[in-house]
């Protein structure tokens, strides 16, 4: 079955806020982009719809089963039988929401309780939970650093680390991507300035699957008096002997002030933390916006996060799985001659001419039963488009046989792979 | 030619019109006061970047907050010459 082709929009006015002067007259351009795109494309690329996951790595689309390899489901979480158990039982005894934020009516035994978890589980004194991961890097960034302050950030960095520095009102300094020395660099050029100063990394990029030297960063910070936050949103779970992520892989955790993650990644379910030994991580529970002002986890999501956290302790077999999936997607994808990072990682992006053929492979690997994510310019590093992959402890070896074939034959068909 | 030891905004402006053309992708014809989005087509993440490359001619950082006042390459220079006279100040 294919698609229904979306109607196109045309170039132009669309209602009265599109009007010169509108509220969306500004986004008159990026119209004209998207009406392009999906004259070239049968379906948008950005509105698919899961109609029902059948398994951790499979779900029906456009009414056919489709292997999933475009979710960040890392570990299989997401469908996990004794997270579910717990989540329906406490939905039952506890209800399904708090109504509020956790300064006001919002804080129930089992925030506590999962903060409590979080701390013991990285061997920190205190963690802080939010109600997302996207909220987590804003209103741990915009707590710790202010208008006096200088925040230094990886170019690669996430939006919601930039759209926290931009909350934070710190004067924000990018350096290049994965580069300590360009990092030194920068923070030597600022040596003579007041005020406190925050450097921002992530574990593994989510873009290009890139697993930061956390190591050697941790020694540029320390030499430079500067603090080190590291967001490990796509390593937990992923990297280091017990899955806590890339400093952990690195050796170094004692040397990073704060991490900061989600649980909407290897975890399953949705919400963020920030772990920290310092113990002034209590003051940003008073200073937070995006803590203070939203609703809290429901209780049903934060029993079913205890529950995966359990089962991700329990089951250290699921990382080498996962470690073994990723080398083969990696290793297939590379000898069909397609570009792809250096290193195996979760992440597997596949590097593109143009947009025309991303859009054209994109749409070829959905006929052909397998989701990946399509990601374009300017949202990719280097404005090049990618095909983002991310492969789970979940998938078998030959779901992956099936992915690495499909990409060989669409790759060849729209001239990404040369004959 | 190029700039070397730039002091004064004219002399910026120069290295940054110089540094630009070293891309065969921009337009042949710019100056100060060309655009550097709608005129280079450079999007918000290719201006950064570009950013990047003058901060290391110069040996200076720009804080991301004042990109969003520079419309021209003119105004670029006239930003990072202000910043340049601060950090001498301050040395």
């Amino acid at each position: 079955m294919s698609a229904p082709k979306p109607t196109p929009q045309e170039p132009g006015a669309k209602g009265p806020g599109s009007a010169p002067g509108g509220v969306f007259a500004k986004y008159a351009h990026l119209r004209d982009t998207r009406s392009q795109m999906l004259h070239a494309s049968p379906r948008d690329p950005f509105n698919v719809v899961i109609e029902k996951p059948l398994s951790a790595s499979e779900g029906v689309i456009e009414g056919r089963p489709t292997l999933l390899f475009g979710t960040n489901n890392y570990l299989g979480m997401s469908q996990s039988t004794p997270a579910r158990e717990k989540a329906q039982a406490v939905a039952r005894s506890m209800g399904v929401g708090t109504t509020g934020s956790r300064i006001a009516n919002g804080t129930f035994s089992l925030h506590a309780q999962l903060e409590q978890r979080l701390a013991k589980l990285f061997g920190r004194k205190h963690a802080m939970v939010f109600s997302t991961g996207y909220q987590a890097n804003l209103g741990t960034i915009s707590a710790l650093v202010n208008k006096d302050d200088i925040l230094f950030l990886d170019a690669d960095c996430h939006a919601s680390i930039y759209d926290g520095a931009k909350l934070s009102g710190a004067r924000v300094i990018r350096f290049r991507h994965n580069d300590p020395a360009d990092l030194e660099k920068r923070l030597k050029r600022s040596a003579h300035e007041s005020g406190a100063r925050l450097v921002v990394i992530e574990g593994i990029y989510s873009m290009t699957g890139n697993v930061a030297p956390v190591k050697r960063f941790a020694e540029v910070c320390k030499a430079n008096g500067a603090a080190l936050m590291v967001d490990e949103a796509h390593s937990f779970g992923v990297l280091g002997e017990n899955g806590r992520g890339a400093a952990e892989l690195d050796g170094c955790e004692g040397e990073v002030d704060f991490i900061v993650g989600t649980f909407s990644k290897s975890l399953g379910t949705v919400g963020g933390y920030c772990v920290t030994d310092h113990d002034d991580i209590d003051l940003m529970r008073l200073v937070s916006r995006p803590y203070m002002f939203t609703a809290s986890l429901p209780p049903e999501i934060v029993a079913a996060t205890l529950a995966t956290i359990d089962d991700v302790e329990a089951k250290p077999e699921l990382r080498a799985q996962l470690r073994a999936n990723a080398a083969q997607l990696h290793g297939g994808l590379r000898a069909a001659g397609l570009k792809t990072g250096e290193h195996p990682s979760p992440v597997v992006a596949v590097t593109l001419d143009d947009i025309p053929q991303a859009l054209a492979f994109w749409n070829g690997l959905l006929e052909a039963g397998v989701y990946v994510n399509l990601s374009l310019p300017p949202a990719t590093p280097d404005n090049f488009p990618l095909l983002r992959c991310s492969v789970s402890a979940a998938h078998t070896p030959a779901q992956i046989e099936k992915a690495i074939a499909a990409f060989a034959q669409v790759g060849k068909a729209v001239g990404a792979i040369k004959a | 030619m190029s700039v070397e030891n730039p002091q004064t905004v004219d002399d910026i402006t120069a290295l940054i019109v110089e540094r630009l053309l070293a891309n065969p992708k921009v337009p042949r014809n710019i100056n100060g006061d060309s655009r550097i989005m709608q005129d280079l087509a450079f999007d918000s993440l290719a201006v950064m970047n570009f950013v990047m490359e003058i901060e290391d001619a110069l040996d200076v950082s720009v804080p991301l907050d004042k990109l969003a006042d520079i419309n021209t390459i003119h105004d670029l220079a006239v930003c990072l010459k202000s910043i340049l006279d601060e950090q001498r100040g301050q040395a």
